[in-house]
C-alpha cells in the first residue's frame, strides 16, 4: 500500500517536538476562538495567519488546520452551556445540547458533543487517506443542479421536525427565506430589498441573527424565570465523562449515518452546516427515540457533532485537490497555501509529496490531541454554569456583543443583533419554532442560487432535476423525506379504516 | 570640482525620484501611529483576498513597516460595503483598500452612490490577466475554432462561466458575444474562481475566462486547455508550466482573430482628504513590498502583467478604464437606475 508508506511518512514529518506544541497551541487558540460567537474559524485562521509566515509551510499548516480543528471542538461548548452556537454548525447541537444542560447533564453532553466530533473527524481523515482521488472525481459530478437537490434534501430532512403546528414552520422558515434574500441578488447583480441604507448591504448575517436569535433570547427568558440558570447540579467530576463514554457505543447506527452525511456535504462542499442540520433530521426520523428529539435527547447532540466534523474535515479534501474551499475557514487557508507558494489543486499530491502526507498526519495526531485536551477541560466547563447569573449574564451579554461586533466590524450589526434577541424572545413566547428560520436564513440564498443556476443552464425546463442517476436520487430521497408525514398519517388512517371494517 | 558634480547628481536623483513619484521630500515626514486597516471589498479566499493577506504577510515577514497591516473583508454588495466606508472615512491616513474591477463595475451595477474620483488613488500594484480556457477533452484548439463552434451552434446552447453577475467575467463574455452575433453565450454566474474552474473541468460549462492563478494547476495536471489571453501582447513568464508550454505561449486573443481586451486592476486607494505624506508614505511601502522576492514569485505564479503605476499617470489609466466599462456595461445593458 502506497498510501500506507506516505502516511508514515508523513507521521514522521508531523511527529516532531516542535509540529505536536504547535498542535496543542493552535487547539487551545481554536477552542477559544470557537467559544466567542461571531470570531469564526475563519476570522481566526485570518488573524492568526500572519504568525505562521515565518514558519516552515508544514508546521505552518499544522498550527492553522488544528485551529480550524479546536474552533470544530469549541463551538460546541458554548451551545450547550448557554444555548449560543458559536459556530453556525452548532445550531444544531443546541436543540439537545442546552436541554440536557438545564437537565444538569452538561457533563455528559459535553462528552458526548467532543467524542462525536472525534469520530466523525476520524472517518473523514480516515475516507482522505484512502480515497482522496476517487472521491476527488465524485465532487467534479456536482453542478449547480445537484447542488439544489442536496441543499432540497436538507430542507426536506428538516421539515416537520418541529413540535409546532406547520403553519408556524412555514411562517418561521419563509421570514427566513426573506431575511436572507437582503442584499446582493448574485445571479443579476441588482441589489433586493435594501431600501437605499448602505447598512444593508451586505445582507442579514448568519451568525449575527444567530446570536440575537438565541444567546440574547435565552437572556430574557432566563431573567423571566427568575434570574437563574437551571442545570447547575450536576457533579464535577471526571467519572461523569467515563459513564458517558459507556453510553456511546448505543447509538452506533446515528454515528455511522451522521458520518456518511458529513463526509457527502464536506465533498461536495456542501459544508458543515447544512451538514449538521440533515444529519440532526434525519436522525430525529430513523431514531427510536425520534419524539424525546429536543427534549434533551443525546442522540441529537451525536447526530450534529459527528456531521459537522465529518464534514468540516472532509471539507478540506476538495481544497486540496481541486483548489476549491468547502468552508470559509478552508478559503482562508487555502489563501495561506498560495502565500507560502503552494497552489492548490490535483497536482498539489504529486509535486508536494511532503507538505500532503504531512498534512493528513497531522490530521490525525491533532484530532487525538485535542479529543484529550477538550475532554480532560469538560468539568471546568460544566463548572462555568455553577457562576450565578448575575455575574454570568452580563458576561454572555457582553460577549454576544463582541461576537457581533467582530463578524463585519460594524456597529449596526450589534443593535440588529438585539434586534433579533427580541424576535428570539418573542418566537419563544408565542411558541415559534426558532430553527426553520434560521436554516432558512442559512441555506436559503444558496439554495435560490442553485436553483436558479441549474434552470440557467436549462433554458427553464424543471425536468434538469431528473436528468441524471446522483441528481434524480437525491430528488426523490428528499421527496419521500418531505412527504414522510404524509405516509404515516395515510398509514394509519388505513390502519384505523381496517380497524373499523374488522370490528364492524 | 567633485562637489557640484555630486551635488547635481543627488539633484539629478531627488528629481529623478520626485518623476517617479516615489518618494517626494516629505515621504519620511509621516508614519502610522496606529494599526492600518486594509479593506478587502470581496470576500475571503477571492484572488484581492490573497492578494492582500500575502502583502500583510511580506509587510510583517520583512518589518517594512512599524505597525501592524490588519485585513478586513468588506465584501457586501458586491464590494460596495467596503468603498463606502473607504468614502465615509475622509482624512484617515489609517484605512486602504485594495480594489477590483468592481471599484467600476458596482456603482455601474448596482447604483450604489460611489466613484473611484471620491476616493485617492495610491498606486497600482498589477494588472491580473483573464485567458479563455476550455476543457482539454473538447475539440478546440484555438480561440478562432471555439468562437466559430459557439457561432455556428444553435443561440445560448454554449455556457459561459464565470464569477458574478455584470461584474468582469462577464463584461468580457458581452465583449466576446460581439465576435459571435447575434448568437449569445448562456453566462452562469457562480461564486469564486476556483469553483468556476471546477466546473470547466466537471464539464458542466463550455468555457471561462479565469484568471491565470485560479486554472493553472488544471492546466498543467491536463484537465483545462487555454485558448487565448485577453492582452494586447502575450504574458512576458517564458517559465513552462506544463511539459511543453509556458504562459508566453499562449496567443494573444487579438493574434488568434477574437479582438478582445480586458485586464483587471489590482491596485491600492485611501479614503477621501488624505495628506500627500500620508499617500507617499504607502506608495514608498508598496515599492518596498513590490521589490522583495516574494512580491515577484507570487506575479510570476499568477501570471500578473507587472504594470505598475501612480500619481498622474494612473489617475489617467483610471479616467479611461470608467470610460471603457461605462460603455460596455450601457452596450450590455447592465447600468443600474440611479439611486
Amino acid at each position: 500500500m502506497e498510501d500506507i508508506a506516505s502516511l508514515m511518512q508523513g507521521f514522521a514529518v508531523a511527529l516532531t517536538p516542535y509540529n505536536l506544541m504547535l498542535m496543542a497551541i493552535g487547539i487551545i487558540l481554536g477552542v477559544i476562538i470557537g467559544v466567542l460567537p461571531g470570531l469564526g474559524g475563519a476570522n481566526g485562521v485570518a488573524i492568526l495567519l500572519p504568525l505562521t509566515f515565518t514558519m516552515p509551510p508544514t508546521s505552518a499548516i499544522i498550527m492553522l488546520s488544528c485551529i480550524y480543528w479546536g474552533a470544530l471542538f469549541g463551538g460546541a461548548i458554548t451551545s450547550i452551556l448557554f444555548n449560543i452556537p458559536g459556530e453556525p454548525w452548532s445550531v444544531a447541537t443546541t436543540f439537545d445540547g442546552h436541554p440536557m444542560a438545564r437537565e444538569g447533564r452538561s457533563e455528559e453532553a459535553l462528552t458526548a458533543a467532543f467524542t462525536s466530533s472525534f469520530v466523525g473527524a476520524l472517518v473523514a481523515v480516515i475516507m482522505i487517506t484512502f480515497l482522496a482521488p476517487l472521491v476527488a472525481k465524485f465532487a467534479l459530478q456536482f453542478s449547480p443542479v445537484e447542488f439544489f437537490a442536496v441543499f432540497f434534501l436538507t430542507f426536506a430532512s428538516f421539515i416537520g421536525m418541529s413540535r409546532g403546528t406547520p403553519f408556524k414552520v412555514v411562517a418561521a422558515m419563509c421570514l427566513g427565506f426573506a431575511l436572507g434574500a437582503v442584499g446582493l441578488d448574485k445571479m443579476t447583480g441588482t441589489l433586493r430589498m435594501t431600501y437605499g441604507f448602505t447598512e444593508m448591504l451586505s445582507g442579514f448575517d448568519f451568525l449575527i441573527a444567530v446570536i440575537g436569535l438565541f444567546g440574547i433570547g435565552e437572556i430574557l427568558c432566563s431573567i423571566e424565570d427568575g434570574l437563574s440558570f437551571k442545570g447547575n447540579t450536576g457533579s464535577l467530576h471526571f467519572r461523569k465523562v467515563l459513564e458517558t463514554w459507556k453510553k456511546l457505543p448505543r447509538y452506533w447506527a446515528t454515528s455511522i449515518r451522521s458520518c456518511l452525511v458529513g463526509c457527502w456535504m464536506g465533498v461536495t462542499p456542501g459544508g458543515a452546516t447544512p451538514a449538521s442540520f440533515m444529519s440532526y433530521g434525519l436522525a430525529k426520523r430513523f431514531s427510536r427515540n425520534g419524539k424525546n428529539f429536543g427534549k434533551g435527547e443525546i442522540e441529537g447532540v451525536i447526530a450534529p457533532e459527528t456531521a459537522a466534523h465529518a464534514a468540516g474535515t472532509s471539507a478540506l479534501l476538495p481544497m486540496l485537490t481541486l483548489g476549491i474551499p468547502g468552508s470559509p475557514t478552508a478559503a482562508v487557508l487555502l489563501g495561506g497555501l498560495m502565500i507560502w507558494g503552494l497552489q492548490p489543486g490535483p497536482m498539489l499530491f504529486v509535486e508536494q509529496h511532503d507538505f500532503v502526507w504531512g498534512l493528513i498526519a497531522s490530521m490525525y495526531l491533532g484530532n487525538v490531541v485535542g479529543l484529550l485536551i477538550v475532554l480532560t477541560c469538560v468539568p471546568l466547563f460544566a463548572a462555568i454554569l455553577r457562576i450565578p447569573f448575575p455575574i454570568i449574564a452580563p458576561i454572555i451579554l457582553v460577549v454576544c456583543v463582541i461576537g457581533a461586533y467582530t463578524v463585519h466590524n460594524s456597529m449596526f450589526d450589534v443593535w440588529m443583533m438585539l434586534g433579533f434577541g427580541i424576535i428570539g424572545y418573542v418566537f419563544n413566547k408565542l411558541k415559534y419554532p426558532l430553527a426553520p428560520l434560521v436554516l432558512a436564513i442559512v441555506l436559503g440564498d444558496k439554495a435560490e442560487e442553485a436553483f436558479r443556476q441549474a434552470l440557467l443552464g436549462s433554458q427553464g425546463s424543471l425536468g434538469i432535476f431528473f436528468s441524471n442517476w446522483l441528481v434524480s436520487s437525491i430528488m426523490t430521497l428528499g421527496l419521500i423525506l418531505l412527504f414522510w408525514p404524509v405516509f404515516g398519517w395515510v398509514q394509519e388512517k388505513m390502519g384505523r379504516s381496517n380497524n373499523t371494517a374488522s370490528a364492524a | 570640482m567633485p562637489s557640484r558634480t555630486s551635488l547635481r547628481r543627488s539633484t539629478l536623483a531627488v528629481a529623478a525620484a520626485f518623476a517617479a513619484g516615489i518618494i517626494p521630500a516629505a515621504a519620511q515626514a509621516w508614519e502610522p501611529t496606529r494599526p492600518v486597516t486594509f479593506i478587502v471589498p470581496a470576500g475571503t479566499g477571492g484572488g484581492a483576498d490573497q492578494m492582500a493577506r500575502f502583502i500583510q504577510g511580506v509587510v510583517a515577514k520583512n518589518s517594512l513597516m512599524k505597525q501592524p497591516i490588519v485585513v478586513v473583508n468588506k465584501g457586501g454588495g458586491a464590494g460596495a460595503e467596503g468603498f463606502i466606508e473607504v468614502k465615509s472615512s475622509a482624512a484617515q491616513p489609517h484605512t486602504i483598500i485594495i480594489t477590483l474591477s468592481n471599484l467600476f463595475t458596482t456603482p455601474l451595477g448596482t447604483g450604489v452612490p460611489f466613484n473611484w474620483k471620491e476616493l485617492t488613488p495610491v498606486q497600482m500594484l498589477a494588472l491580473d490577466q483573464f485567458v479563455l480556457w476550455v476543457n482539454a477533452t473538447s475539440p478546440y484548439k484555438s480561440a478562432k475554432e471555439y468562437v466559430d463552434a459557439v457561432k455556428a451552434g444553435d443561440d445560448k446552447t454554449f455556457k459561459m462561466g464565470g464569477t458574478g453577475s455584470k461584474q468582469e467575467d462577464q463584461i468580457i463574455t458581452v465583449a466576446l458575444e460581439k465576435q459571435i452575433a447575434p448568437k449569445k453565450f448562456t453566462y452562469m454566474p457562480y461564486q469564486g474562481g476556483g469553483a468556476v474552474a471546477t466546473q470547466l473541468v466537471g464539464g458542466h460549462v463550455n468555457s471561462t475566462v479565469n484568471n491565470p492563478i485560479e486554472a493553472a494547476t488544471h492546466w498543467k495536471s491536463g484537465a483545462l486547455r487555454p485558448l487565448c489571453i485577453f492582452d494586447k501582447a502575450r504574458s512576458t513568464y517564458t517559465e513552462k508550466v506544463t511539459a511543453d508550454q509556458s504562459w508566453a505561449d499562449i496567443p494573444t486573443c487579438q493574434e488568434a482573430g477574437v479582438d478582445v481586451q480586458y485586464q483587471m486592476l489590482r491596485g491600492i486607494f485611501m479614503g477621501p482628504g488624505v495628506k500627500p505624506e500620508e499617500v507617499a508614505f504607502y506608495q514608498d511601502l508598496f515599492a518596498k513590498v513590490m521589490a522583495t522576492d516574494d512580491w515577484k514569485k507570487f506575479m510570476k505564479d499568477g501570471a500578473f502583467n507587472q504594470t505598475t503605476m501612480n500619481g498622474e499617470e494612473f489617475t489617467a489609466w483610471l479616467t479611461e478604464t470608467e470610460t471603457k466599462h461605462k460603455a460596455l456595461m450601457q452596450e450590455a445593458g447592465f447600468l443600474a437606475a440611479p439611486q
